[in-house]
């Protein structure tokens, strides 16, 4: 019986834990609620109190030059979203003018349809997706072309007509592919290349176009091989796993290309277990994309000898077309954000910003 | 002939031959590429550390031997799977990463905690999941794949709430050292080769692998003639969740971080093909742990192999699916029995001639 009662307690612990854990997991869906009722209060408050007007000021006349948008985030996985939240949070602030809606949507694509449609109903002026999953957004996005309210989808992309929402706007991956192509063109100068490629997931677009760019390059430059191109899963461990083989499959390459920097991470541990030297001062030249603050720190030791970023800072892009559209303008149907690239202390390029302590501090992320 | 018929006829004739057959594609390979014919299996010491293909095969296939013990157990006392220990793995990992740096904290490169202290708390923590499982299957009669659902969600996420979302780095040599080398050999081999060691004495040197087996083949039979069955099938669970714990410490130990995303991932699924390429029925009753530990390694033998080959990692899923496709479809029975049947006729023929 006793035993019984421990288990039964176990239990209703680990049921405990759980729901402890859903209660948090389901505060960012939880919490949209609160931006969305502020707002609502707010504009309502200030005219009342600066024109004397009648508090149930009717809203698109009042709230004259207070710009109402909303922003659907994927959620908050990585540092790289984070940085891009937290961009638009300050760049659609209220001393711009603007009136953010911020909705957490936690990586679940059915919270952000509803959210969207949320938006829809406030009246909104401006709707920023940024799209959990590319499939399903014809229908709320004629609700919202019905509506009148322009959509910028912003980071990822949707599968749907480019009719149906006003401007699409991200990072060129096939461009980031390109820039590390070049500037190995650069640094090189000339000599022969070997290279490895460690792919991120099979069929993600960060993948498809990392690929496609570098390869643009690789065709360029009749001395280049590519040896072999495993995929590394975007993770430590598979960078590592992948640069294992590498390393005994092949005993002459000099570049190492990973396809982001956790993926360099897992593969430098294998080059140094191998006891093979890489970076500035070494025999193998890493590149490696994102750019992130860790992978920066080994850009600035010289250990990654390239790092092409895909920049999070996007909330000045989508400004600038939330501001064409107030003043009419036309936009075009696609914005590039603008990419830049990394490279270790004491080298010069043309396509590429070399590293500094200033630099690292300089980074928003 | 005698001979060659007793090799054939003993229990773990299969798993290892299939394992051997996995590694032949890379001699022949070799062959055809012009390589040395055995450069795969060559091992050497380079750089202070054990070298090769079949050192990469025993170290990278640790966790899932570790996780395969804890499998075949469960599979063979509740006729049912434990999948949700890949997502144990991870929050194994998560806690003890969360102790170690504190919370909220990405990258430390000292502990917050002793080492002991994390890492007690992250096998402690994957022990309770084990409990959780096996009190919803043992007590509650709940099918396990439904119970085991339950984590197998819950889990990654509760690790991801105690890492604050983020890869939690620990950069200090110590937690290094059990997903790196001690001495020449890669750490992770050896805390595999302990774990089955101790998984095989204990399951040698006491009853519990007949008690196991037996409440497998029939629970309200063994109820009867005098086992407490809910109890062997709640240890059974314990034990896989203790064995998720320590393969989630390895994986999380070989990156020195806690990737909650990815730690783990899929890795359920490997450590059931684990036990099924053993040549263990999946229905429960009973079981060769041998069987399941080379079953691990042969699929770690596959993905390395397809490394070695280069085959594109867009394929890569499909060889796979063929060379285990094949595999079980040589340990079947009907198969089985045809070569039985070729056999006996044989021996007819031999006797009339």
């Amino acid at each position: 019986m006793k035993k019984k009662l421990v288990g039964v307690l176990m239990c209703v612990a680990m049921t405990a834990t759980m729901l402890a854990g859903c209660g948090n997991s389901s505060a960012p869906a939880a919490a949209p609620a609160e931006p969305a009722a502020a707002p609502a209060e707010q504009p309502a408050a200030a005219p009342a109190e600066t024109q004397a007007a009648p508090a149930q000021a009717e809203a698109p006349e009042a709230s004259g030059d207070v710009v109402k948008v909303g922003f659907a985030q994927v959620g908050h996985e990585s540092d790289w979203r984070a940085a891009n939240t937290k961009n638009y949070q300050d760049t659609f602030s209220a001393a711009n003018g603007y009136e953010l809606s911020f909705v957490d949507c936690d990586n679940d694509h059915a919270v952000q349809i509803e959210t969207v449609r949320g938006f829809i109903e406030q009246e909104l002026d401006y709707i920023c997706i940024a799209p959990i999953q590319s499939a399903g957004w014809d229908t709320v996005l004629q609700e919202a072309q019905d509506a009148g309210i322009p959509v910028l989808i912003v980071d990822r992309a949707v599968d749907a007509d480019a009719s149906l929402y006003t401007t699409a706007l991200g990072c060129d991956m096939v461009a980031e592919g390109e820039t590390a192509g070049n500037w190995l063109a650069e640094y090189l100068d000339g000599e022969d290349a070997n290279i490895l490629v460690i792919e991120g997931s099979v069929g993600a677009s960060a993948t498809l176009g990392r690929t496609e760019g570098f390869n643009n390059i690789v065709a360029q430059n009749s001395n280049w091989t590519v040896l072999d191109s495993q995929s590394g899963d975007f993770t430590q461990a598979g960078g590592q796993e992948v640069m294992e083989s590498f390393i005994k499959s092949y005993s002459d390459f000099n570049v190492v290309v990973c396809q982001n920097d956790n993926e360099a991470y897992g593969a430098m541990d294998a080059m140094d277990a191998a006891g093979i030297t890489y970076g500035v001062d070494g025999d193998v030249i890493i590149i490696s994309f994102d750019a992130t603050h860790d992978g920066l720190q080994y850009t600035l030791d010289g250990k990654i000898t390239c790092n092409v970023e895909c920049n999070p800072l996007q909330a000045g892009f989508a400004e600038g077309v939330v501001k064409k559209l107030e003043a009419g303008e036309a936009v075009d149907a696609w914005t590039l954000v603008e990419d830049e690239a990394f490279v270790a202390p004491g080298i010069d390029s043309d396509y590429a910003v070399t590293m500094s302590q200033e630099v690292l501090d300089g980074r928003a992320y | 002939m005698d001979k060659l018929k007793k090799i054939t006829k003993m229990k773990l004739f299969l798993p290892v031959f299939s394992m051997i057959l996995v590694m032949m594609i890379n001699v022949v390979y070799d062959i055809a590429s012009g390589n040395p014919p055995f450069g795969f299996f060559s091992i050497s010491i380079t750089n202070g550390i054990l070298y090769g293909r079949l050192i990469d095969i025993l170290n990278r296939g640790s966790e899932v031997a570790i996780l395969a013990i804890g499998m075949t157990l469960v599979v063979s006392a509740s006729a049912g799977t434990d999948i949700s220990v890949g997502s144990v793995m991870s929050l194994s990992g998560g806690m003890c990463c969360m102790l170690l740096a504190g919370y909220g904290v990405t990258n430390v490169s000292n502990y917050a905690v002793p080492l002991w202290v994390g890492m007690l708390a992250g096998i402690a923590i994957a022990c309770v999941c084990g409990l959780f499982n096996g009190f919803l299957v043992a007590y509650m009669n709940i099918q396990p794949m439904v119970a085991t659902l339950i984590l197998w969600s819950a889990g990654r996420a509760i690790g991801l709430l105690l890492c604050n979302s983020n890869i939690v780095y620990v950069r200090v040599p110590s937690f290094q050292f059990f997903g790196g080398y001690c001495g020449i050999i890669p750490t992770p081999i050896i805390i595999a080769a302990i774990c089955v060691a101790v998984a095989s004495i204990v399951l040698k040197s006491t009853a519990l692998g007949t008690y196991i087996q037996s409440v497998g083949i029939n629970k309200k039979a063994s109820r009867i003639s005098g086992f407490n069955s809910a109890k062997i099938i709640l240890l059974c669970y314990v034990i896989c969740g203790l064995c998720a714990g320590i393969a989630g410490l390895v994986a999380t130990c070989r990156i020195y971080s806690a990737d909650t995303n990815n730690i783990g991932l899929n890795m359920e699924l490997d450590a059931i093909l684990a036990v099924a390429l053993g040549g263990n029925s999946l229905g429960g009753g009973k079981f060769n742990l041998a069987g399941s530990i080379i079953g691990a390694y042969t699929i770690q033998a596959i993905t390395t192999t397809l490394y070695a080959l280069g085959v594109s990692s867009a394929q890569a899923p499909v060889f796979k699916a063929i060379v285990v496709i094949l595999i079980v479809v040589i340990q079947s029975q009907p198969v089985k029995d045809y070569f039985k049947k070729l056999s006996a006729k044989k021996a007819v023929a031999k006797e009339v001639a």
